[in-house]
C-alpha cells in the first residue's frame, strides 16, 4: 500500500504557511536573529523565534490567543493550516493525529513534582488536541529528541500500511525555551553566531522553534499534477553514547540503509539529501561519514538548521516539508553558513540555490539517546 | 596541596555519582579520560560546572579546560590558580 | 503465526516479578532509589553506569536486565534485528523538575548536562541499547495509561515486516516517589509454550499483579 503526502503546513519565524516559508529559503532569509532578552538567558544568544504579534495575530483568524498556550496556538494554527488545502476528514474514525515533541509545554514546569501544572503532561496535551480538532481517535505523542519527527512520520506511514487507519495528520512542535536554551548551553554547544552546517567554521548549533504538519493519506490525491509518496523509512540506534553521536557513523548507516532497501533503491537514484546538520563539530563529521558508508557522496545536501535553528520535535517535519516543496519546485536549498568544508568526506554541500531534476531524496536525523532515522520521498508523476 | 587533592577527589566522586569509589581508589596522576577513570564528554562538562560551582571558575575556552582537566594533580592545580570563592 | 511474549517483568511496590513469579523483594526500602540499587545487587550485576542514569532509566535498565536473563548471547554483537518499543504517561518530567530547580535561582544558577542529558524519554532506550549493542528500530510513546492496543499494533508491524525479529516492549513510569514498570520480550520465532502476543494478553498481564 502506497502512502502519500497529501497537505503540509509549517508555522517558523519566516512564516505561517509552506509556501511563505519556502519563498523565505529560495531569498536565503534566516530566521535566526540576536537575542537579548534576559527571560530566556543572561548572555545573548543567536536562536531562531516567533514573533508574540505576529502569532496571536495569524492565530486570532481562528480563535481567541488568550486562554492558549504559546505550544497549543502552533499546533492548532499549524494543523488548521495543512487541514485547509486537504480534503481528509479529521474528524473521521479512520484518521489519527499524531504530536511529534520533546518538551511540549514546558514553559509551565514547577520545581516541585507536587505542584506540577496538568499542561505539562505530554499526554494530557494530546487530549486538549483531541478534543480541539473532534478526534475520534487518541491523539499520539512520540517523543524521541531530535529523531521525534521522522520516527512520528514513520509511524503514521506503519499504522496506515499496517491497515489501522487511512489518513494521519503528523504535526511536530516545540517551543523556545529557557529550559532547553540553558541545557545545551551547558553542554557548551550553542554556537556564538548563526549556525554553520558542515563549515570548517562551525562551533555549534543554533536553536529555534515552530511547528510542521503532514497530512498523509492511503488514496492518491487527485487535485495534484505531482504526488509524493513516502518509500522507505528506518530508526536505529548507535547503542555508543547517550549524548555524544558515534564516531563511525553505523547507527545512522545501519537507517538509512534500510530506509534506501525498503524503497528497493539504489544509492545513486537518491537526487538530494535533506541532512540533520546541527553544526556541531562531531554530529556533522559523524552524518558525513554515513552519507559516504552508504554511497551517497553524489547526492546534493544541505542543512536548514540555518534557516530554523534546530526546532528539535518540529526538525523532521519542518525539514520534510521542505524537502517536499523542493521536489515540487525541483530546486535545492542553498545550505545557509557553508563556505568551506569541515568534514572529512567530500560532501556535495549546496552553496547556491540549485535547479535540477528531484525524483527521489533522503530525509536524516539523529539526536540524544542515539537515535538514528531516515525517511524517502519519492515523486509519482500523475498521468 | 594535598588537601586540595583530596578535595577535589571527594567532589568528582559526589558529582560524577562514582558509586562505592574512594579517594584512595583515584589515582592523582592518572589520566581522569578514557584510560583511568573511564570518564566521558559529559563528565568533562560536569567538572566544568563542579569548578564553576564551588570555585567561580568559569571555564570558556574548551582547549583550557582539556589541559586542566588532564589529571587531579593539574585539575587541583588548576583550581589553586584560579580560584575566586 | 503469531508472535509470542517469552518473558515478562513487572516492578512495583519494591517487588520484581519474573514471569509472573516473585523474582526478588525489598518492600521496606526507604525510596525507590535504595530499592532499584538494592535489585541490581541482587542481579549480581557490576555497571558503573547506572548510578549516572535518572530514575527513570534505572527502572527501565532493571526490568530489561530482568527479561534478558536467560539470553547470555546479547551485547556480545551488534544486533540490529532487537527492537524496542517503551511508553509512559509521565515522559521524563521526574527528571525535568529536577533539572528546573538548577535554574530557576539566577543566584544559584548551575544547570547540569549530565541532568539535562536525561530531560528526554528516549534516553532510557539509549542505555539499554547501549548496554546490549542493540541498533534497532527504537520508539517512545507518551499516554494517559498502558495502551495495549498501540504496543501491539505497532510491535506486530514491526516483527510482521520483517523489521525485528525481537522487541522489548512495555511500560516504563517514574515521578516523585511513585513507579511502576510492566516490560515483555516479544518474539516472532517464540517457543509455543510461551503466552501467545495479543492484545488480550497484554493487558491480563499488565493487570496481573
Amino acid at each position: 500500500m502506497k502512502v502519500y503526502i497529501e497537505s503540509d503546513n509549517i508555522i517558523s519565524p519566516l512564516g505561517f504557511t509552506t509556501g511563505e516559508n519556502f519563498s523565505a529559503l529560495l531569498e536565503c532569509r534566516s530566521g535566526i536573529k540576536f537575542h537579548k532578552d534576559k527571560k530566556y538567558s543572561q548572555n545573548d544568544f543567536y536562536a531562531a523565534i516567533i514573533d508574540d504579534i505576529a502569532l496571536d495575530d495569524h492565530f486570532s483568524e481562528i480563535a481567541d490567543p488568550t486562554g492558549y498556550t504559546r505550544f497549543e496556538k502552533l499546533c492548532i494554527s499549524s494543523i488548521a493550516g495543512a487541514l485547509k488545502q486537504s480534503s481528509v476528514d479529521i474528524e473521521s474514525h479512520r484518521t489519527v493525529i499524531i504530536l511529534s515533541t520533546t518538551k511540549g509545554n514546558i514553559d509551565y514546569l514547577s520545581e516541585t513534582s507536587e505542584t506540577l501544572n496538568p499542561k505539562v503532561y505530554l499526554w494530557n496535551t494530546a487530549k486538549f488536541l483531541k478534543e480541539y480538532f473532534k478526534s475520534r481517535n487518541d491523539v499520539l505523542v512520540v517523543s524521541t529528541a531530535c529523531i521525534s519527527g521522522i520516527s512520528a512520520l514513520l509511524m503514521g506511514q506503519r499504522l496506515i500500511q499496517s491497515g489501522i487507519y487511512d489518513n494521519a495528520v503528523v504535526c511536530g512542535c516545540d517551543i523556545f525555551s529557557s529550559f532547553v536554551l540553558s541545557g545545551f548551553q551547558s553542554f557548551q554547544a550553542i554556537s556564538h553566531s548563526p549556525c554553520r552546517p558542515f563549515d570548517a567554521d562551525r562551533s555549534g548549533i543554533s536553536l529555534g522553534e515552530g511547528c510542521g504538519t503532514l497530512i498523509l493519506t492511503n488514496s492518491k490525491p487527485e487535485k495534484s499534477s505531482i504526488n509524493i509518496r513516502i518509500s522507505g523509512g528506518a530508526i536505529s540506534n548507535d547503542a555508543n553514547h547517550i549524548s555524544g553521536p558515534s564516531r563511525t557513523g553505523d547507527g545512522l548507516t545501519i537507517a538509512i540503509d534500510k530506509a534506501m532497501g525498503e524503497a528497493v533503491f539504489s544509492p545513486d537514484v537518491i537526487d538530494f539529501i535533506s541532512a540533520h546538520g546541527t553544526a556541531t563539530p562531531y554530529n556533522d563529521e559523524m552524518e558525513a561519514i554515513a552519507f559516504a558508508t552508504s554511497g551517497l557522496l553524489k547526492s546534493s545536501v544541505n542543512s536548514l538548521k540555518g534557516y530554523f535553528g534546530h526546532t528539535l520535535g518540529a526538525a523532521g517535519t519542518i525539514e520534510s516539508i521542505v524537502t517536499l516543496e523542493s521536489m515540487r519546485q525541483n530546486v535545492v536549498i542553498k545550505s545557509i553558513g557553508y563556505e568551506t568544508s569541515g568534514v572529512s568526506q567530500e560532501l556535495n554541500v549546496a552553496k547556491s540555490n540549485i535547479q535540477t531534476q528531484l525524483t527521489h531524496c533522503l530525509k536524516t536525523a539523529s539526536g540524544f539517546g542515539g537515535g538514528n532515522a531516515a525517511i524517502v520521498f519519492s515523486k509519482v508523476e500523475n498521468e | 596541596m594535598d588537601e586540595l587533592i583530596l578535595k577535589v577527589k571527594n567532589e568528582i566522586i559526589t558529582a560524577l555519582k562514582l558509586e562505592g569509589m574512594t579517594p584512595d581508589e583515584i589515582d592523582t596522576d592518572a589520566p581522569l579520560f578514557n584510560e583511568g577513570l573511564g570518564l566521558d564528554s559529559i563528565d568533562a562538562l560536569e567538572l566544568i560546572v563542579l569548578m564553576d560551582k564551588n570555585y567561580g571558575i568559569v571555564v570558556e575556552d574548551p582547549k583550557v579546560g582539556k589541559q586542566a582537566l588532564e589529571s587531579v594533580r593539574t585539575m587541583a592545580e588548576f583550581i589553586k590558580n584560579n580560584r575566586k570563592s | 503465526m503469531n508472535s509470542r511474549i517469552t518473558q515478562y517483568c513487572i516492578i512495583r511496590n519494591g517487588k520484581i516479578f519474573l514471569n509472573g513469579e516473585e523474582f526478588f523483594s525489598n518492600d521496606i526500602a526507604e525510596s525507590p532509589l535504595v530499592f532499584f540499587k538494592s535489585a541490581l545487587k541482587h542481579l549480581n550485576i557490576s555497571y558503573p553506569k547506572f548510578y549516572k542514569m535518572d530514575s527513570l532509566s534505572k527502572l527501565a535498565f532493571l526490568a530489561s536486565e530482568v527479561i534478558l536473563i536467560q539470553d547470555k548471547a546479547r551485547g556480545s554483537f551488534p544486533n540490529d534485528r532487537v527492537a524496542l518499543v517503551l511508553s509512559n504517561s509521565v515522559s521524563c518530567l521526574d527528571t525535568d523538575v529536577e533539572y528546573q530547580k538548577s535554574i530557576s535561582d539566577r543566584n544559584n544558577y548551575y544547570p547540569s548536562p549530565a541532568l539535562f542529558v536525561y530531560t528526554l524519554p528516549n534516553i532510557m532506550i539509549g542505555e539499554i541499547c547501549i548496554r546490549n549493542k542493540y541498533q534497532g528500530e527504537n520508539i517512545f510513546f507518551c499516554s494517559e495509561a498502558f495502551n495495549a492496543d498501540l504496543i501491539y499494533s505497532y510491535v506486530n508491524m514491526l516483527l510482521q515486516t520483517n523489521k525485528a525479529d525481537k522487541c522489548i516492549t512495555g511500560w516504563i513510569d517514574f515521578l516523585g516517589n511513585s513507579y511502576e514498570a510492566v516490560l515483555f520480550l516479544i518474539e516472532r520465532e517464540g517457543n509455543s509454550n510461551t503466552i501467545e502476543f495479543n492484545i488480550e494478553n497484554l493487558n491480563k498481564l499488565y493487570k496481573g499483579i
